[in-house]
């Protein structure tokens, strides 16, 4: 057994894929995509890093992913989201938050999880044409809105001006606050906000940065407005 | 998070009934209404709320923004912060309500968070948050564990042996300087509550911070009429300049007659354990000069009951410069 719990713990789930692989034949390296494999790490840096104190204090520690697709879930509901102008049809666990939906059970990452807890944007979404902290909210309470997601906004061959101006002007460093920066400034056209760069900072302070790429989110921010 | 029972009732009356099976209204609820959720299923994911069943209020008609009958405004319950903060009524005879909305939050945050929600939103108190530590409000008995701990932000009025929590909203601390008041409906029919009741003391029982009853759902704020002539401002004293809680903050409306105070109405956030009214400072303003003596002046009395922890000595003087601040910016702004 490898001494390293991550090391142990990537063979074992490189061991799971190893199973499926016959179906291709694609040599295993090929088929992790970068989710999975990151997946699989978080998974197995939580359990190598967690001092031992945890282990015995939590019994019901949290999962690493907070909602699962929930097929046979005790009290799971069934709703109709509508997202991105397509209906879906799921049955949910109540807790899932209309974040974890979209990622977990919708398979639609865009949306990205930053603190969960409405402080960073990351997971910022437009409902019924307004941006909101889509890890705030519970996707039950969602029936009957319309839900508009990065991936509604345009497409890689088919930029929204926004995103590409956000291209053209180097507006993000590692890129996961990237989508949530996005869908609050396409909220801005619909919002009282003034004109000057200090207008378009105080109306996006709701969107953290890590790397710092600020500067160039405002111009790429302006940009967009002017042309609008 | 744990599991919970989900529901969503079309009125008003399924959704009192629903509330009433709970057996409070306060911290431990076994039922609790969501709306925007931005305080709710915070807490739900930290275990500080941990409730059975969640009723859904949003399809209820309750967000609204109208003339109150002989005056005033009536803000729906449901309405949400960015749409009070914007609406022509409220900036034109309500300013401090739109700028105190306006401080408080993100956009994104805004655009969830109602009228009513607010009203109950719960304390930043570190040590509430983590279940790590021992809190009277969430769980009464076990202690406070701010009052020799970080306390830098908590309150220094209101405050108790067994909590110094900061109520943490700026919507109602402007509420109460506009002598706002609350319409519940409860299983006993409807009732008005002035905001200046709405809010308990901590006490020897933090765990309770407001009036409401299981069962009572908030339907709206109503707002008496402007006062003619009046003028207003909310000033925010924080950490950075966007995106945080009150250090200290005042709400101030005041009107002049010739070069005397007629009428003025002081309240506080950020240093209260409720939004704090100060009948204090508004005695001495009364009839007095507009000057910056007559401000600080009441400035001292609005803190002379203060009661600072180990770290926030400092509000004392910053809540004192806070109100001497708006009381100027509100006499000299157009």
């Amino acid at each position: 057994m490898a001494k390293n719990p991550v090391e142990s713990q990537i063979a074992s789930g490189a061991g799971e894929r190893e199973k499926l692989a016959p179906e291709t034949g694609q040599p295993l390296l090929g088929r992790v995509s970068r989710r999975s494999f990151l997946s699989h790490v978080g998974a197995a840096g939580i359990a190598a890093t967690a001092p031992p104190i945890f282990a015995s204090a939590s019994p019901k520690a949290a999962p690493a992913v907070d909602a699962p697709p929930t097929d046979g879930v005790k009290d799971a509901v069934p709703i109709t989201l509508r997202i991105n102008g397509k209906e879906h049809n799921l049955t949910l666990d109540p807790r899932t938050t209309l974040l974890d939906c979209l990622r977990e059970n919708l398979n639609m990452p865009g949306t990205k999880k930053g603190c969960d807890h409405g402080q960073c944007g990351a997971c910022t979404v437009h409902v019924n044409g307004r941006r909101v902290n889509s890890c705030l909210s519970f996707a039950l309470m969602h029936s009957m809105d319309e839900i508009t997601t990065i991936e509604g906004i345009g497409q890689p061959d088919n930029l929204h001006p926004m995103q590409a101006a956000f291209v053209e002007h180097d507006g993000y460093q590692c890129g996961y606050c990237t989508s949530g920066q996005i869908m609050s400034a396409v909220a801005l056209f619909k919002e009282p906000v003034g004109p000057t760069d200090e207008d378009v900072k105080q109306a996006m302070y709701g969107n953290i940065c890590r790397c710092g790429a600020y500067s160039n989110i405002v111009a790429a921010v302006q940009s967009a407005r002017k042309r609008a | 998070m744990d599991t919970f029972q989900f529901s969503r009732p079309t009125t008003v009356d399924q959704a009192v009934q629903l509330g009433a099976a709970s057996s409070t209204a306060q911290q431990s609820a076994e039922v609790r209404f969501v709306a925007g959720g931005t305080t709710l299923i915070d807490l739900m994911k930290l275990s500080v709320e941990r409730p059975k069943q969640i009723v859904d209020i949003n399809v209820l008609p309750l967000d609204q923004i109208q003339p109150a009958p002989g005056g005033g405004l009536i803000i729906g319950a449901l309405a949400r912060n960015s749409d009070v903060a914007h609406n022509p009524t409220v900036q034109r005879d309500y300013p401090v309500l739109s700028q105190a909305l306006l401080s408080g939050a993100s956009p994104q945050l805004r655009n969830m968070a109602t009228t009513g929600g607010n009203l109950l939103q719960r304390t930043r108190c570190v040590y509430f948050r983590d279940t790590a530590h021992a809190c009277n409000k969430r769980e009464p008995g076990t202690g406070c564990s701010a009052i020799d701990g970080h306390n830098r932000t908590l309150a220094i009025l209101g405050t108790s042996k067994d909590c110094i929590a900061t109520n943490p909203s700026d919507q109602n601390v402007a509420l109460t300087a506009l002598e706002a008041t609350i319409q519940v409906q409860g299983t006993k029919g409807k009732r008005n509550i002035p905001i200046h009741d709405f809010y308990l003391l901590p006490g020897s029982t933090p765990n309770r911070e407001t009036v409401l009853e299981p069962g009572d759902v908030i339907l709206s704020v109503t707002l008496p009429p402007p006062v003619a002539g009046a003028k207003s401002h909310y000033l925010k004293l924080r950490d950075r300049a966007a995106y945080e809680f009150a250090l200290a903050s005042a709400a101030v409306v005041l009107k002049l007659n010739g070069k005397r105070i007629e009428y003025a109405r002081i309240a506080l956030g950020g240093v209260g354990t409720r939004p704090w009214r100060s009948l204090e400072a508004e005695q001495a303003l009364k009839g007095s000069s507009v000057d910056a003596a007559s401000f600080r002046r009441a400035a001292d009395e609005a803190l002379k009951g203060a009661r600072p922890a180990s770290e926030n000595g400092f509000k004392v003087e910053l809540a004192k410069r806070c109100i001497v601040r708006a009381l100027t910016l509100s006499t000299t702004m157009a």
